[in-house]
């Protein structure tokens, strides 16, 4: 079976929340952004996939399309937490993997709120929050990271250690929401939210969108368009195994681990073949746990491997050269197309300062809570 | 006064005897729930689900200290996940530690305690007795 390419591709530089416009309107700019990548128009698209959570139920798909050309494609509204993106996406790859279509738009676009997220009161009797402790995101990903350093004995600064990498990252992406150098003093020493999260250890919410046009290996050679293509070599898709403490404590390790594993045998490469990764950095507590689902490095491997700066651009394996969530921003639907788009941007050599050298392989994932799992690993085409 | 009511389906408040947390339990893979289901998520066996008390002995598994939360909500407060004796993982707010990282060991022994649920009270002006976790 032949392979899907992405061809074109792009992202809306990401802003504070509520500052963006429309959401069909921020969907359709990134749309046209994606389409002019590539030289190729809403025509020419046979189906389209759209991400979005905060307006799953409102046709979010159609409504972009009604901004930039009601061709009569078929649409699908895809909503899977923070996977929503990417499962847009892995969609629109399976639909061409099928054969159904040579030439699909996969869009992620959503408008953030402020605050916390999370930890929503009940629909009768009393709010729960803080009486049976918190199901904020901050505490129940900073719970996850507390398992990590009860079983390897990790550390505060280890956790604050990913925020420092991954804002130093993002001072080399002018996408990003923030460019700005945050030291260990300041992210140790910022607000708490829930221990060991500090605010600079929480992800960013932000306004944005991201957009992909997909394309058989076929038609793809025939519009000439392999120069700047990317192999979308595997695209996995798990959802959470049955674990003990599920209940009480979301388990993100597990359907990472499994689809982790899939995704390597399905494009036939391994952890150590990949040039970058784009990780699901929602906290900081997170990125950690995700070294070693990923194979990156051993189990109780990923403190030291953060201390030792291999994840860090010029390190052996760099993470989130984007910014990461925690500070290029996390707009839910976005997300999982945005970190392909920062995948391919560097397969094609065109990342700038940030660039990975000789880039060849990378591998993007995302956890949606509930859960979903998504990776994708993609491979320079020319 | 009126009874106070339970502040989730899974404590139950006896008419006589002390309250308690009650799992349902899989008879064909022990898999443990809170509150009642027909089929096990674990090994998909039907109508197999039978109650049983929890343990309101445990040991703390992680936690983490809540210092910003939503208007109204007391911080800063241990958001905990404890281990009970005899199977059943609970999460709730730890109480009698202070809220630092160096005062509170994961591992640690501890109890459920049964208390008002810190004067909450639902739109009808009902109480509700709620479940806590406390060092021993």
């Amino acid at each position: 079976m032949s392979d899907v390419f992405v061809v074109g591709i792009d992202m809306i530089k990401f802003m504070k929340a509520g500052t963006g416009p429309a959401i069909d309107v921020l969907g359709a700019q990134v749309a046209l952004m994606a389409l002019d990548d590539c030289g190729l128009k809403i025509q020419d698209m046979e189906a389209m996939y759209c991400g979005n959570l905060g307006q799953a139920d409102a046709m979010v798909g159609q409504r972009v399309l009604q901004q930039i050309g009601q061709t009569g494609i078929a649409v699908v509204n895809c909503a899977n937490a923070c996977a929503t993106g990417a499962t847009a996406f892995r969609e629109g790859w399976m639909a061409i993997k099928a054969g159904a279509y040579d030439l699909v738009l996969a869009v992620g676009v959503e408008k953030m709120g402020s605050g916390l997220l999370g930890g929503g009161g009940g629909r009768t009797g009393i709010s729960k929050e803080g009486l049976l402790g918190s199901m904020t995101m901050p505490a129940v990903f900073a719970e996850a990271g507390q398992e990590h350093a009860r079983k390897y004995g990790t550390t505060f600064e280890q956790f604050a250690k990913v925020s420092v990498k991954n804002h130093h990252h993002s001072t080399m992406n002018p996408k990003a929401m923030y460019q700005i150098e945050t030291p260990l003093e300041t992210v140790m020493g910022a607000e708490m939210i829930a221990y060991p999260n500090t605010k600079l250890m929480c992800s960013v919410n932000v306004d944005g969108a991201a957009a992909a046009v997909l394309c058989s290996e076929k038609k793809a050679k025939e519009l000439g368009l392999m120069k700047r293509a990317v192999r979308v070599k595997a695209s996995v898709m798990t959802s959470d195994p049955w674990q003990e403490r599920d209940l009480v404590m979301p388990d993100v390790n597990t359907c990472t681990r499994v689809a982790a594993k899939k995704a390597y045998e399905m494009a036939g490469v391994g952890p150590s073949d990949l040039n970058l990764v784009e990780l699901h950095d929602c906290f900081a507590t997170a990125e950690l746990l995700h070294y070693e689902n990923l194979s990156l490095c051993g189990d109780g491997e990923a403190g030291h491997m953060i201390d030792s700066g291999a994840v860090t651009l010029g390190g052996k394996i760099p993470v989130n050269l984007s910014g990461g969530l925690l500070s290029k921003g996390h707009p839910l639907g976005a997300t999982g197309i945005a970190n392909i788009y920062e995948i391919s941007t560097h397969l094609r050599g065109e990342a700038g300062k940030r660039q990975v050298p000789n880039a060849r392989f990378g591998l993007t994932h995302v956890i949606g809570l509930g859960s979903a799992c998504a990776i994708h690993i993609l491979e320079k085409a020319a | 006064m009126s009874k106070p009511l339970p502040v989730v389906d899974f404590l139950k408040i006896p008419d006589t005897g002390d309250p308690y947390l009650e799992a349902h339990k899989c008879g064909v893979c022990s898999a443990i729930y809170l509150g009642a289901r027909e089929v096990c998520a674990k090994c998909s066996t039907r109508g197999q689900l039978a109650p049983t008390r929890l343990a309101n002995q445990g040991h703390l598994y992680v936690y983490s200290i809540v210092h910003r939360s939503f208007p109204g909500v007391d911080v800063p407060y241990v958001s905990a996940i404890v281990d009970l004796e005899g199977g059943g993982t609970v999460k709730g707010n730890l109480i009698g530690v202070e809220p630092d990282p160096a005062k509170i060991k994961m591992g640690m022994p501890v109890r459920v305690v049964y208390k008002d649920a810190l004067g909450r009270k639902d739109r009808d002006g009902n109480s509700y007795l709620s479940y806590f976790f406390e060092p021993r």
